[in-house]
């Protein structure tokens, strides 16, 4: 199959366009630094809920303790960075960040995900507990509750567009493969994939550790951005955050959740000014969806499949 | 020895607590397979509407009591019928969420009301102590330990020789049968949800009487322990949630008092991993096998 | 059907994206307002969130002498306008926040966080956009006002002593006021404030010769401490020292004191609240030290002023992070008025400079490295009430 043929060629065109656009908005001082902050929000939200998606929603795996990986990630890059201030050091922090990461969720994968459901999402609860808990006692390396401050800022537009787009491209193609196909039928009905034959734990690994790969990129790209990081930011709070993203957009579609990660941030900014409800705002707005409308927005359609379907249409009559 | 029997009272009455808690959890999971999420921040609010009860009309402990344990009974039945119900055929995480949604807007309503600061209970139970030698027994403690045996035996009583508790058991090993037998399922399922409410609220009550502090935030981690003690004991039996409670109450004693008191909520939650994988049925539970 | 849904999204964000720019349109008009209706001055605080016990008080403390200096015409003749956002406890909302003010609102200063953490957040901001920050509790020795180095942060600037001084007051207290030989520490090891301070007694504490015993940990929010004390009864100490904020404390005491528990507890400024009666009930509260800015027992008019006046106000006895506030506030106002301009720059001077200022924390000045020089005082209480109050100046 040819890399270059014709959806890749529109794909890439309108991925530079939208790059360069908003990097001339930037640039032109029209988006303001307060509105950069907001965008740098959305593109680590995004890498975030699609990595967290990967595992909650295509794979089944229910995971509440993504804010882990994160906080793996944003230390690793953030302590390098300190010792190498340079754009080299700050993607050797990213690299490093995301293996620690992906290497933590495997070794917390295998025991825990033959788990089921409720007992999955507690345990990944614990384990995120767990972690926190480590890096606030560590206190000659991670400076405990203190946190390491003046981290040097590399994280630009391009480095989050860049990241951003990576972490869709990937995680899109890896749903669309093989492998994406059986974590699929494991989240469909796990016995009848075990039966055909599908080793379920290595699958389910496998996605956990991606998921935790990206959210590591996503915490690294955090600590490069907001100068300070602490433990108690990766709490259960943030794992919560990201998880609404996810069931907003809907629980696996990769666009559901880019979209839904726009959306609230969006909201977020404009809801500033009375915080006190935003959070009483987020948990009705959880509840309200889980009720009314389980899929979110997107169910498990992606915008591409909207497309498709209309041609589908055009041929059937 | 001496230390050690004092960190022993210490763990028992810390243990109590969350076997109150605990009961809560074990018995709506039974009966619907839910991990009750909001349960520690029904808690919370029993422990709050103790302290309203108590500051602004006066009364004393056991009406406090009984006040906190009603109102917890039927906030856990409302938020049954609003947020669980619509949702009883869907898929497990769906629920979960929902659980949590409640819990997160529970917490927020508070602190919306009654602000963040913590509140003090005004002076219930006698501060007196007992001295057995050089351990030191406090009333309140001996209070603690007796409202949850109390508790604890009712409710055996109400499971095992009541016409309600036997619904409660036919609901939770077959929910359609009992439904095909005449069994009223949803108000089987309300009050479980009552009973298992109004043990989280007294156990709210009884926290903010012994440590005198309440605050928005102070069902989260006591919530969490006491799922932890469910597990342990037996998620879905009743002894077992509070041999669950009282076991994770001296784990947690023993950890601080003995070994590093840092990492003492670590420890709880490696606990119940450990369990999870050797043992997910926990100490008294029943190994269900899953049907295809 | 699905046409339908997919163009209904698409219409919701575009309204969404057309709200936000009108939103941004709007806030580019108020930028430009500096100086036609008042002085603008920004109020980044954590107002929700785990820590937002302390943001509101500051801010309680912040308004109140805002709202003194309006009625008394201002400053300079102008209105001062508090442009209040919470930052909900969080870092990165911290930073939003202060972007906001200074690149939206056009303040011409900020006050606050109230943490340290969230204070060295927005240190980059300030020194971009060249707006001064000052913060009323970030007591962290390090981050807040120099960096690692040393070298001084131009725009940030505190009005609280850091954790090394009280740190250090408190060893010194423990063992020359004290005698005591060794001592046990019982942490809050979920904020920088416990651990900046237990790090700097323990350093003093070890230097003279003492001996830390035991150094236990506790986190924010625990209501449980027996296990600990018992843990720690067993062993041979003169001291506990708690490097904490009141509520724990407050337990700790109590929970020590039942345990039959005697000796001297010492803490610092995070006693400082009338809860920490409420919760320890007075009995328990005897032979305890804590180091403070102000005591209740101080002859100072300024401080019974406060105390009365904070009283009428809010109808409770007032707490450390009020009276910083309050004197955050007075401060940052009396620099814009020695300032006589809304120029950024020329507040920044004239905050650097500060002379002699008079507040209810203590009269200072400000050194080289934007921290104030004052002195502090260690209060003991009995039966719950301030009884004694030693003056320590700064060396």
């Amino acid at each position: 199959m040819k890399v270059l043929n014709k959806k890749n060629i529109i794909t890439l065109i309108i991925v530079s366009v939208i790059y360069a656009v908003v990097q001339a908005l930037l640039a032109s001082g029209i988006i303001s630094s307060f509105y950069e902050i907001t965008i740098a929000t959305i593109c680590i939200n995004i890498i975030l809920a699609v990595s967290l998606n990967l595992v909650t929603g295509f794979t089944g795996q229910f995971s509440l303790g993504h804010a882990g990986f994160m906080s793996i990630g944003a230390y690793a890059c953030a302590l390098i960075n300190l010792k190498m201030n340079s754009t080299a050091g700050f993607l050797v922090g990213i690299a490093a960040g995301a293996g620690a990461a992906a290497l933590v969720g495997i070794l917390i994968g295998i025991p825990t995900l033959r788990l089921k459901g409720d007992y999955l999402a507690i345990a990944t609860l614990g384990m995120a507990e767990i972690i926190r808990v480590i890096f606030l006692n560590m206190d000659d390396i991670t400076n405990g509750a203190a946190g390491l401050n003046g981290i040097p800022r590399f994280t630009s537009w391009l480095w989050l567009f860049v990241f951003t787009v990576f972490t869709l491209v990937i995680i899109n193609n890896f749903v669309k493969s093989s492998q994406g196909r059986a974590c699929i039928s494991i989240r469909e009905d796990e016995i009848a994939a075990e039966s055909m034959g599908i080793n379920t734990t290595k699958y389910k690994v496998m996605a956990f550790a991606i998921g935790a790969f990206f959210a590591g990129i996503g915490g690294a790209l955090y600590s490069s951005y907001f100068y300070f990081i602490s433990p108690t930011i990766f709490g259960f709070q943030k794992s919560i955050d990201i998880l609404v993203i996810v069931v907003f957009g809907g629980m696996g579609s990769i666009t559901g959740s880019v979209i839904a990660a726009i959306l609230l941030a969006v909201i977020t900014t404009m809801l500033q000014s009375y915080s006190e409800l935003r959070m009483i705002i987020y948990a009705a707005l959880l509840i309200a969806i889980m009720i009314f409308r389980p899929q979110g927005l997107m169910g498990t359609k992606e915008v591409t499949d909207l497309f498709k379907f209309r041609r589908k249409d055009a041929k059937v009559e | 020895m001496d230390q050690l029997l004092q960190q022993i009272v210490n763990g028992i009455s810390l243990g109590s607590i969350y076997a109150l808690i605990a009961l809560g959890y074990t018995m709506v999971y039974g009966i619907i397979k839910l991990i009750n999420f909001a349960h520690g921040d029904v808690y919370m609010v029993g422990a709050y509407v103790g302290f309203f009860v108590t500051t602004y009309t006066g009364l004393g402990f056991i009406p406090a009591l009984i006040i906190s344990m009603a109102a917890c009974a039927v906030l856990g039945m409302t938020i049954e019928k609003v947020a669980y119900k619509p949702l009883r055929n869907s898929s497990r995480i769906a629920v979960l969420i929902t659980a949590i949604g409640v819990s997160l807007l529970l917490e927020y309503i508070m602190m919306y009301f009654v602000g963040a600061k913590v509140k003090s209970y005004p002076n219930l139970l006698s501060g007196n102590v007992f001295k057995i030698g050089k351990i030191i027994i406090k009333t309140q403690q001996i209070y603690i330990v007796l409202t949850a045996l109390v508790l604890m035996v009712i409710l055996q009583y109400v499971v095992n020789k009541t016409k309600v508790g036997k619904a409660m058991r036919a609901v939770s090993a077959d929910k359609d049968a009992a439904q095909l037998m005449g069994i009223k399922v949803d108000s089987t399922i309300s009050f479980t949800f009552a009973i298992g409410s109004a043990l989280a609220g007294a156990g709210g009550v009884l926290v903010g009487v012994y440590y005198n502090s309440i605050d928005p935030l102070m069902g989260m981690m006591p919530g969490l322990k006491a799922f932890v003690a469910a597990v342990f004991g037996g998620i879905g039996s009743i002894p077992g949630a509070m041999i669950g409670g009282l076991s994770i109450g001296m784990l947690e004693t023993l950890v601080s008092g003995y070994g590093n008191s840092m990492y003492r909520d670590a420890a709880v939650f490696a606990f119940l991993i450990l369990i999870l994988i050797l043992k997910p049925s926990g100490l008294l539970g029943k190994n269900t096998k899953e049907k295809v | 059907m699905k046409k339908k849904m997919f163009l209904s999204l698409l219409s919701l964000v575009l309204i969404m994206g057309l709200l936000v720019g009108c939103g941004n349109g709007g806030g580019a008009d108020n930028s430009n307002n500096k100086g036609e209706d008042g002085i603008k001055v920004g109020i980044n605080y954590e107002l929700t969130g785990g820590v937002a016990s302390y943001g509101q008080s500051s801010v309680d403390g912040i308004m109140m002498a805002f709202d003194e200096i309006n009625a008394a015409g201002g400053i300079n003749g102008k209105q001062i306008i508090p442009v209040k956002i919470d930052n909900k406890s969080e870092s990165a909302e911290a930073t939003s926040v202060a972007t906001k003010l200074m690149t939206q609102e056009g303040v011409v200063l900020a006050l606050g966080p109230a943490t340290s953490g969230n204070f060295m957040a927005i240190v980059p901001v300030a020194q971009q956009n060249k707006t001064p920050i000052l913060s009323s509790s970030s007591t962290a020795d390090v981050g807040v006002t120099t960096d690692k180095e040393g070298k001084v942060y131009d725009y940030a600037f505190r009005l609280c002593f850091n954790d090394s001084f009280q740190g250090v007051t408190m060893a010194n207290f423990a063992l020359n006021n004290l005698d005591a030989k060794k001592a046990v520490i019982i942490k809050d090891t979920s904020s920088d404030y416990g651990k900046g301070l237990a790090e700097n007694f323990k350093a003093t504490f070890e230097n003279a010769g003492g001996q830390i015993v035991a150094e236990e940990g506790y986190v924010k929010n625990d209501k449980d401490f027996n296990a600990v004390l018992t843990g720690i009864k067993g062993k041979d100490f003169d001291v506990i020292f708690i490097p904490g904020y009141y509520e724990e404390a407050g337990l700790i005491i109590k929970q020590a004191r039942d345990l039959e528990m005697d000796v001297p507890i010492l803490g610092a400024d995070g006693f400082d609240a009338p809860e920490l009666l409420d919760l320890a009930g007075e009995e328990a509260l005897n032979n305890v030290y804590y180091s403070n800015h102000y005591s209740s027992l101080d002859e100072d008019p300024l401080v019974k002023d406060f105390i009365a006046k904070y009283n009428e106000k809010y109808n409770t006895e007032p707490n450390a992070f009020n009276a910083l506030g309050y004197d955050l506030g007075r401060w940052a106002a009396d620099a814009i008025k020695r300032a006589g301009s809304e120029d950024t720059a020329a507040i920044t001077k004239a905050l650097a400079e500060t002379k002699g200022f008079e507040g209810v924390t203590g009269t200072f000045d400000m050194d080289e490295n934007h921290n104030p020089v004052k002195s502090i005082v260690v209060i003991g209480l009995e039966n719950g009430v301030q009884a004694t109050s030693v003056k320590v100046d700064p060396k």
